[in-house]
């Protein structure tokens, strides 16, 4: 390819025929070239990754072996919202507490995770409750369109809650041993578009488990 | 031959290939291949699960168990620690294999000869296997792999992979392992959803 010219080193100012013979051009072809760059720009393309998995945090109360019934179950039935996760993508709901020694057991109601289903019903729950979702909702907007910075409607989001704490809904998660763990991602999910302030991971008791059943016979 | 040649100056070409090239291996990274398959559910969260720095534990649609720390050091370390503990001597060759690997479920026992073995053998071994013991009663390995790395690396993030059709009691079993050890506040992974729509 690249020739050296050692014929100046005369300094012999010999004529334009020598220059002329020397004409060939210097240019290399460069089509191998563009096929190996673009083999490795495939090859890079393809090995890269670009989605980096998201995740989703979650706070597990700390394990007390000295914590006493009685410290729990301080929220008012009829603001707890008890979720049964159970097979088949199926969720039954109630309100209160499942226990045979206060009376009749509730009715379970059942829904899916659809957009229709659970989150329908969470918003309209927490609706009737304190306005909390509307409330958030309007200040998450506000934070959109610039009004309202990160740390102030963190702030204010979070004395809102403390304000109306007892009045808004508390949901318990209880997965039986038939849920899958899409359907905790699922319902996880649920508390965060609805913005339900206060929920708590759970297991079902076997009085829920035996309504499972008996729901899974009856409740169409 | 024509006066004008028809070939083109491929200069610029090759010029921009290798810019593409080049930013393509400037953000690839090369990550060591996953033991299991994992399909993960999908949520809204936004929360960007870091590179380094991470402990994980991976269930896989058949509830088997997988292990994970980043760092060689801390692998290194913690396999050490696990030797101790199992009464396992791992030689030098097996240390660096190791560390060099991903993610992993196969039981303690059979851990020297899986880290021996090459990649092919690897996967069918993996697949034989039950992943990593999490008994309630008997042995708890993934308790110790989980102790060693949290003592060995207070300050990593702690983070669950599930499958979306792995089982609750598995993930729950998971869950308390992590809470016994006083892990109470750790990440779910997921895939990201477009919006709150379905």
């Amino acid at each position: 390819m690249a020739e050296l010219n050692t014929d100046d080193g005369g300094g012999g100012k010999k004529k334009h025929g020598k220059r002329r013979a020397k004409k060939s051009s210097t240019r290399i072809d460069m089509t191998p070239m563009v096929d190996l760059g673009f083999l490795l720009l495939t090859f890079f393309i393809l090995t890269t990754t670009f989605n980096k998995p998201q995740a989703m945090e979650i706070s597990m109360p700390v394990k007390d072996d000295n914590l006493k019934l009685e410290d729990a179950n301080k929220v008012p039935a009829e603001h707890t919202f008890n979720m049964l996760l159970t097979k088949n993508n199926v969720v039954y709901w109630y309100f209160g507490m499942a226990d045979p020694n206060l009376g009749a057991l509730p009715a379970l109601n059942k829904t899916s995770y659809s957009k229709d289903g659970l989150r329908k019903v969470l918003i309209t729950e927490n609706n009737k409750r304190h306005n909390l979702y509307a409330q958030i909702e309007a200040w998450k907007k506000e934070v959109e369109e610039g009004k309202l910075n990160k740390d102030e409607y963190k702030t204010k989001v979070k004395e809102y809650r403390e304000k109306f704490k007892i009045s808004t809904l508390v949901v318990l998660i209880k997965p039986d041993k038939d849920a899958k763990y899409k359907n905790i991602v699922d319902a996880l999910d649920e508390m965060a578009i609805c913005n339900v302030g206060t929920y708590a991971l759970l297991e079902s008791t076997p009085v829920e488990d035996q309504m499972i059943a008996n729901a899974n016979t009856y409740v169409k | 031959m024509p006066k004008n040649s028809p070939s083109i100056d491929m200069t610029p070409m090759v010029d921009l290939a290798f810019l593409l090239v080049t930013f393509f291996m400037l953000i690839s990274q090369f990550r060591a291949e996953e033991a299991a398959v994992i399909d993960m559910p999908s949520s809204v969260s936004d929360l960007k699960i870091p590179d380094k720095d991470l402990m994980m534990v991976l269930v896989d649609k058949e509830d088997k168990v997988y292990f994970n720390i980043t760092g060689q050091e801390t692998r290194t370390k913690v396999l050490e620690k696990m030797g101790e503990k199992y009464s396992i001597v791992f030689n030098d060759k097996q240390k660096k294999e190791f560390s060099n690997m991903a993610s992993f479920g196969v039981p303690m026992k059979s851990l020297s000869a899986y880290l021996n073995a090459n990649s092919t053998e690897r996967k069918k071994m993996q697949e034989k296997s039950e992943g990593i013991p999490t008994d309630t009663t008997g042995v708890c390995e993934l308790c110790d792999w989980v102790y060693n790395g949290r003592i060995l690396a207070p300050r990593f993030r702690v983070a669950i992979k599930g499958d979306q059709t792995t089982s609750y009691p598995k993930i729950r079993r998971v869950m308390d392992i992590l809470q016994d050890k006083k892990i109470n506040r750790f990440n779910l992974i997921t895939n990201m959803e477009v919006g709150p729509g379905e």
